[in-house]
């Protein structure tokens, strides 16, 4: 085993729908600016999950999101990491496959049941601009994002709401995303993080167990925020 | 056909569109064709039948490349005589009409099909071929799911038995869409490999759900891991600058326009003109003569600058307009407005790797989502407010500009709408 932060990218080639790629990047980008050696590892769903210490699911059609969670199921490698505390931070269909249940291709599927939750239908398909206050305890600023996804999402006692939602529908136009332990969902979809760099410091400093990370030049990320943001009058 | 022949309806029907058409360029509210074409439908809604019947017609459909592909046939055709075409990029029913409308009396039309109209315009035109290019991400806020536009192309040619198809042997997707119809027949379709440098929407058999297995010794080959779909052999391939026809022969295509993927358009429409009659060396010379598309890879001369345009609409074509673009400084913008799609996510998907050591600027309304990704791919970059301000900050010399749909058309509206 490596003594670099290994980061892993869940079954690109179900669940990589529209530049899920970011969200790898990004880390490894802000990982090696703090002088931490990455790894990042790209398993594909035939093949088994391996050790890691962040994991990232992305979004997909109906079909691959069912296919995903019946191989997740089956290979026990997520459920592994999240009981020794291995980060996890799941996009759109990932979140999803995260909870008890969710609807694909009209039938409902189990999930992994590693977030208290489950999804359905909504009655409007969600596309647009997504954003919200994140739960303080997490301390971090205003949640930015787009959002492409037909399901509602309803939270169980276990987990906490990511945001409160400002502009959007997010789970369900009042929540948006959820967490417990060092498990993330949103509907931020593909690269979430690039909107939301302090996010993404976060799942480093949990990963890593650093309590604080040298602040980088966000100069961009800052003007990015600013200006979507700014487009649903948040700024 | 000649147009007085025209149901009385479908007549007044043609020649209201060519007026509403006229009127619009003339006021300067763009080209006419889809205002003009609307009005015609309003009048009669078989207009465009009524327009293709007597025609010879080739459509040409896919994600990328289909504008180019259309005027390269357009120009091959034009050997045997008079091509209506819808040159202008409007490539639903609406500026079908418009262009036949326009056009008047010909003995052939090759039109440019939006993938998601395929069916209809089938339907409207029986063409004698269709070519179909590739399929890949494009739109996503809007666009449907790839292997589901595949499913939409293979039911559209089940009702049309008789059609010929040209089709991409290195595209999966494509040739799921086509294989039922290769296989209803002898020689229903002409295969043609062209290359497919963006792979990242074939990962997944649209048959089966089982993987698509690639060789590693034989860069083209795939093949799905436990199902019959496989990469059929083409008759039509590429070498750098030449297309190689079903004989063996080789056909030195001297284009004006760049890139390999072009060379892959140039098979393509040779293919399409060969089942029209055409000889590939009569054709050839032909498409020699195409300078540039609706300004794609149109070159304009500012201030001892030379600039060069490139329209690079998602992942696939981005990964294309590097392979054309020579290393020199180049312009990136990026808009996300309605024809562009709001979402863009899609960054994260080109690597601007091949950029690194050239002078990067970029500019266009979502210049900052395209700023984090060149931070994050490493490759230094400078942004600027406007196009001017982009010319006045590069050297004599060739500037590359690489933009999505709107902000091309902003660019070129700069540069007086470049042709
Ligand atoms: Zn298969």
């Amino acid at each position: 085993m490596s003594s670099a932060l290994q980061i892993v990218w869940v079954y690109p080639d179900l669940l990589s729908t529209y530049g899920d790629r970011g969200n790898m990047l990004i880390l490894a980008h802000r990982a090696k600016l703090r002088g931490i050696p990455v790894d990042t590892l790209e398993v594909r769903s035939d093949q088994a999950l391996p050790y890691g210490d962040i994991y990232l699911i992305g979004g997909g059609e109906d079909g691959p999101q069912a296919l995903a969670a019946q191989r997740l199921a089956a290979d026990r490698g997520l459920h592994r990491a999240v009981d020794r505390r291995a980060v996890v931070f799941a996009v759109c269909a990932g979140y999803q496959l995260l909870g008890n249940s969710f609807f694909a291709k009209g039938a409902k599927c189990d999930g992994l049941g590693l977030l208290d939750l489950h999804s359905d239908r909504g009655p409007t398909r969600a596309v647009g601009e997504l954003a919200g206050d994140i739960d303080p305890a997490l301390g971090l600023p205003m949640l930015t994002g787009f959002e492409n996804h037909g399901g509602r999402t309803h939270l169980g006692p276990e987990v906490k709401p990511l945001a409160k939602v400002r502009a959007g529908i997010g789970n369900d136009g009042a929540t948006e995303g959820a967490w417990s332990g060092t498990v993330i969902g949103t509907y931020s979809h593909g690269p979430a993080l690039s909107r939301n760099p302090a996010l993404a410091d976060l799942l480093l400093r949990w990963a890593t167990g650093e309590e604080s990370l040298a602040a980088p030049d966000d100069t961009w990320h800052t003007r990015l925020r600013g200006e979507r943001l700014g487009a649903v009058g948040l700024v | 056909m000649t147009e007085n022949k025209l149901p009385l309806r479908a007549s007044l029907a043609a020649s209201v569109s060519r007026t509403a058409a006229a009127l619009s360029r003339a006021t300067g509210r763009g080209d006419g064709s889809v205002i003009g074409g609307r009005l015609g439908m309003m009048i009669d809604p078989d207009l465009l039948a009524h327009l293709a019947a007597g025609r010879r017609i080739a459509l040409v459909s896919g994600t990328n490349g289909k504008t180019t592909t259309t005027r390269f046939t357009a120009a091959a055709v034009g050997v045997l005589g008079d091509v209506a075409t819808n040159s202008f990029g409007a490539n639903m029913p609406t500026g079908h009409t418009s262009a036949l409308a326009r056009a008047g009396a010909t003995p052939y039309a090759v039109l440019e099909v939006d993938e998601h109209y395929l069916a209809q315009v089938l339907r409207a035109t029986t063409p004698l071929v269709v070519a179909l290019l590739n399929l890949s991400r494009d739109q996503l806020d809007r666009a449907k799911e790839v292997a589901m536009m595949a499913q939409l192309w293979r039911d559209a040619l089940a009702d049309h038995p008789d059609v010929h198809v040209v089709a991409n042997a290195d595209d999966p997707m494509v040739v799921y869409a086509a294989a039922a119809h290769a296989a209803s027949g002898e020689g229903k379709v002409t295969w043609f490999s062209a290359g497919q440098r963006w792979r990242e929407d074939a990962h997944v058999c649209p048959a089966c759900g089982a993987h698509i297995e690639r060789d590693e010794t034989d860069a083209d080959a795939w093949r799905c891991a436990t199902g019959d779909l496989a990469r059929p052999a083409p008759q039509w391939t590429v070498d750098e600058s030449a297309v190689i026809d079903p004989e063996g022969v080789r056909h030195e295509v001297k284009l004006q326009l760049p890139g390999k993927v072009n060379v892959g358009n140039a098979a393509t429409a040779l293919a399409v003109a060969h089942r029209f009659g055409v000889s590939p060396a009569d054709a050839a010379p032909k498409l020699a003569e195409v300078a540039s598309v609706a300004g794609r890879y149109a070159q304009v001369d500012r201030d001892g600058r030379n600039i060069r345009l490139l329209l690079a609409k998602n992942p696939a074509s981005w990964l294309e307009a590097f392979d054309m673009a020579e290393e020199q400084p180049t312009l990136l913008s990026i808009n996300a407005r309605d024809p562009d799609g709001f979402d863009t996510s899609w960054l994260f998907d080109v690597d601007f790797a091949p950029l690194r050591g050239r002078q990067v600027l970029i500019t266009g309304d979502r210049a900052y989502d395209l700023a984090v990704r060149l931070q994050v791919n490493d490759v230094p970059f400078t942004h600027v407010k406007s196009f001017d301000e982009a010319v006045a900050a590069v050297p004599p010399g060739r500037l590359e500009v690489i933009a999505n749909y709107t902000a091309f058309q902003d660019i070129r509206a700069e540069l007086d709408r470049v042709v």
